[in-house]
C-alpha cells in the first residue's frame, strides 16, 4: 500500500522518525512548529516564490535532448535543468526556504553539512543574501576534492570547518553538524540538505525540492499534454530524486528511477549503493536503509561523486523502495565518467558527476522504451566543479586501457 | 523499586563510564574491578559505535579504537558474561540504537540480563521513539534509562514520570566532553522532575574534578563522569602508568567528593 504523507512523527511506513538525543528535540519540534505554521503563510510562501523565481532563475528548463534521444534511439528524451539554477544546482531550492524560515524562526546563524559543496555553496548564498551568519562542515577529503566550492564559501563570507573524524566524508560532516547544533541550538538553524535526518526535515526538504516535479508535470501537460513515462534522478541521501518524484507518486504510470551510486561496483566494499547493499537501521536520526557491518557499525563508504558518497538514503525513498513504487539502480564509477563525457559531447552539457550517474541509468533505459514515449532525466547540477577531477580520472583511466592493448 | 535504584539508596551515587575494548578488553576488566573497588554505584559500559553523533572528541577516539581492535557487539556481550560472578554493582550499558537494533533488540536484551546487565542509555534514542525498544527491555527487567536536557522544559515531566532505574540529567548543551563551568539551572529543573518521580536522578555531562562532582552532588543523587576517565586513561598509557591504578584514584577520589 502506499503512503505518501508522515502519519505520525514523520514515518514513511516503517522508516524515518525521530531518533536524536534530548537535547536536540526541542529544536525539532520548535522546527516542525515553525514549519506547519509558515508553510501555509501566504506571505512566506510569496517571499519564497519571488526568491525561487527572480533569484535563483526558476522554473528550471525542461529541455529537449533531440541529440541524445536520436543517438539512444528509444525514448524522448528530456533534460529537467536544475543545473542552470543559480549557484549550480538544485541544492538552492531548499536552501532558500529552509534560511529564509530560519530567519522568520529568528535565527542568526545557519549550519550546514556537504559532500560535494553544493549544498553549502548554497547555503553561503542564501546566508549572504539573506545576513545570516554560515559555518559549513565538511569531510577533510571532500575538502580536497572540491577545492573550487571551498573557495566559492569563503568567497560569499562562510567559515569552512574541515572535519577530519571518522572517514572525513559527507556522513562525518552530517555527525559534526549534528553535535555543533546540540550545542548551540537557541541561534542556530541546521540548514540539513537532503531529505535525511530525523523529521521534520525529510518533509520539509522534499517539500522545497518538490517544485522540481511540479514544473515538469505542468509543463509537459501543457506542451505535450500528457504525463511523462519514466522520471529518472540520481539519488544520495535523495533529495533531487523526491523532489523530481514528489508530484508523480500518485500517478501510478510514470515509472520513477532513483540512480545510487555503486562506486567500484555493488560487489566490492567501495560502493554507496545503500539500496543494493544496505540494510534496515537507525543513524543519523531516522530509520532507514543504510550500508553497515553485521553488527550495525556504519559502512565507510565509497563513490567517485563526493554528493552520493553517503552510507544512507532518505527515509521516503525507502518506503518507495519496500512498497515497489520506485526502482532504483546501481551506477558504477565507471559508467558515471562515460555519462558525463557523453552528456558533454551530445548536448553540450557537462553535468555534475552526481547527475551524470542519472544520464547513464538512462543510457541503459531509454532504448527498450518506445519512440513515442517520454523520459526525464533531472540534471540536478552543473559539472565545473568535477572537471579537474575527472580529468585526472580518466588519464589514469585511458593509459591502463593503452598498456593492456599494447600487451 | 529496581537494582539500579536501590544503588541510590544509602549514599549519593559515583558512575564512572569506561568504554568497552578501550584499550583493550582485558584492561577494561581490570577498570571495571578497580572502579567497582574504589566504590562507584554503578558503572556504565559504553559499546562503541562507528559514528557516536552524541560523542566529544575523546570519547570517539577511544571508540575508534576500541572498533580498530576487532571486537564487536557480540564480544562484549560475552565479556561481560565472563566477569559477571566478580560485579556485585549494577551495570548499565551506554550506546546507539543501531547497535542494538542491528543485532535484534530481543536478542541483545535477552544476552544482556544474561549478564546481569541493569539498564541501557541509548544516546540517540528520543522519548518518541523508546516504546519500539523499551517494551523487549522492561519484559528482561532491564531498566531503560530516560535523558532530560536543560532544553527539556514542558518535556519534563512526561519524561520523568515514565522514567525507571534512574534519570540521566544532562548538565549542558552539546556533546559529551569536559567543560570548566557547568549549567546553572539545574535546580529549577530537578524541582520539576521530584514533583512528578521519585526515581534518582544522575547528573552527566561535563563532570570533570572532584570540585564539579560535589557541587552536582548536592542537588542531584549521583554524578555520571566519562571523558575525564577516559582521558586519565590515555594520559596514563602516555606516561607508562599503570591504568587500573590510575582509574582507582580518579573514582576513589570523585567518590568521596559526592560522598561529603
Amino acid at each position: 500500500m502506499m503512503e505518501c504523507k508522515p502519519v505520525s512523527r514523520g514515518r514513511f511506513g516503517l522508516h524515518g522518525g525521530q531518533y536524536v538525543p534530548e537535547t536536540l528535540m526541542k529544536a525539532l519540534i520548535e522546527l516542525e512548529e515553525a514549519y506547519d505554521y509558515y508553510k501555509n503563510d501566504d506571505e512566506f510562501q510569496n517571499e519564497l516564490k519571488d526568491l525561487l523565481n527572480n533569484y535563483a532563475g526558476r522554473p528550471s528548463r525542461l529541455y529537449e535532448a533531440r541529440k541524445m534521444t536520436q543517438n539512444l534511439g528509444g525514448a524522448r528524451i528530456f533534460l529537467k535543468r536544475e543545473d542552470l539554477n543559480h549557484t549550480g544546482a538544485h541544492k538552492i531550492n531548499n536552501v532558500l526556504g529552509q534560511a529564509l524560515l530560519a530567519r522568520k524562526m529568528g535565527k542568526k546563524r545557519i549550519i550546514a553539512e556537504t559532500g560535494a559543496g553544493q549544498h553549502d555553496v548554497a547555503c553561503a548564498t542564501a546566508a549572504a543574501l539573506l545576513d545570516l551568519e554560515c559555518v559549513v562542515y565538511m569531510g577533510a577529503e571532500d575538502i580536497e576534492r572540491q577545492a573550487l566550492n571551498v573557495y566559492r564559501m569563503k568567497l560569499l563570507g562562510a567559515s569552512v570547518v574541515s572535519v577530519t573524524s571518522g572517514t572525513g566524508t559527507l556522513k562525518d560532516a552530517v555527525s559534526e553538524a549534528m553535535r555543533e547544533w546540540c550545542s548551540r541550538i537557541e541561534d542556530t538553524h541546521y540548514c540539513l540538505g537532503s531529505v535525511m535526518g530525523p523529521h521534520p526535515f525529510p518533509t520539509i526538504v522534499r517539500d522545497f525540492q518538490a517544485v522540481i516535479s511540479e514544473e515538469i508535470k505542468e509543463e509537459l501537460l501543457r506542451k505535450e499534454g500528457r504525463l511523462p513515462d519514466c522520471v529518472i534522478a540520481c539519488i544520495g541521501g535523495g533529495s533531487n530524486a523526491i523532489g523530481s518524484f514528489y508530484h508523480f507518486i500518485e500517478d501510478k504510470a510514470v515509472r520513477l528511477i532513483g540512480a545510487e551510486a555503486a562506486g567500484r561496483g555493488i560487489n566490492t566494499k567501495e560502493t554507496a549503493a545503500t539500496i543494493h547493499v544496505g540494510k534496515p537501521g537507525i543513524f543519523h536520526g531516522m530509520k532507514s536503509y543504510f550500508c553497515q557491518d553485521e553488527f550495525g557499525q556504519i559502512a565507510p563508504v565509497y563513490s567517485i561523486s563526493a554528493g552520493l558518497d553517503y552510507p544512507g538514503i532518505g527515509p521516503e525513498h525507502a518506503h518507495l523502495y519496500d512498497t515497489g513504487r520506485a526502482d532504483y539502480v546501481a551506477i558504477t564509477d565507471d559508467e558515471a565518467v562515460e555519462a558525463f563525457e557523453y552528456l558533454s559531447k551530445t548536448e553540450g552539457i557537462i553535468p555534475a558527476i552526481e547527475s551524470a550517474h542519472a544520464i547513464a541509468a538512462a543510457k541503459k533505459i531509454a532504448p527498450s522504451m518506445d519512440k513515442d514515449q517520454i523520459l526525464v532525466i533531472t540534471l540536478s547540477g552543473r559539472g565545473d566543479k568535477d572537471c579537474a577531477q575527472i580529468e585526472k580520472y580518466c588519464s589514469n583511466r585511458d593509459s591502463k586501457f593503452t598498456n593492456c592493448e599494447v600487451i | 523499586m529496581s537494582a539500579l535504584s536501590k544503588a541510590f539508596a544509602s549514599d549519593k551515587a559515583f558512575i564512572p563510564f569506561l568504554t568497552l575494548g578501550f584499550p583493550d578488553l582485558e584492561t577494561t576488566k581490570q577498570n571495571i574491578l578497580a572502579a567497582q573497588k574504589a566504590g562507584a554505584n554503578v558503572i556504565e559500559l559504553g559499546i562503541p559505535f562507528s559514528d557516536p553523533t552524541a560523542e566529544g572528541p575523546i570519547i570517539q577516539q577511544a571508540s575508534l579504537i576500541s572498533l580498530n581492535n576487532g571486537y564487536t557487539t557480540k564480544d562484549f556481550l560475552n565479556f561481560v558474561s565472563s566477569i559477571k560472578d566478580e560485579i556485585h554493582v549494577p551495570l548499565v550499558f551506554m550506546t546507539y540504537s543501531n547497535v542494538v537494533f542491528s543485532y535484534g533488540i530481543e536478542q541483545f536484551m535477552k544476552e544482556a540480563s544474561q549478564s546481569k546487565i541493569s539498564g541501557i542509555i541509548l544516546a540517540d534514542l528520543s522519548f518518541e521513539e523508546r516504546e519500539e525498544f523499551e517494551s523487549v527491555a522492561k519484559s528482561y527487567q532491564i531498566d531503560m534509562i530516560s535523558m532530560i536536557a536543560p532544553t527539556s522544559q514542558n518535556r519534563i515531566a512526561k519524561i520523568a514520570k515514565q522514567a525507571s532505574g534512574f534519570i540521566y540529567l544532562v548538565s549542558s548543551l552539546g556533546v559529551t566532553g569536559m567543560r570548566s563551568s557547568l549549567n546553572q539551572s539545574l535546580e529549577g529543573i530537578i524541582e520539576q522532575i521530584r514533583k512528578v518521580s521519585d526515581v534518582p536522578i544522575a547528573v552527566g555531562f561535563g563532570i570533570s574534578n572532584p570540585e564539579q562532582a560535589s557541587q552536582m552532588a548536592q542537588i542531584a543523587d549521583g554524578v555520571i563522569c566519562g571523558s575525564a576517565i577516559i582521558k586519565n586513561i590515555f594520559e596514563s598509557q602516555k606516561d607508562n602508568l599503570p591504568v587500573p591504578d590510575q582509574v582507582y584514584s580518579f573514582v576513589y577520589d570523585m567518590k568521596q567528593a559526592v560522598s561529603c
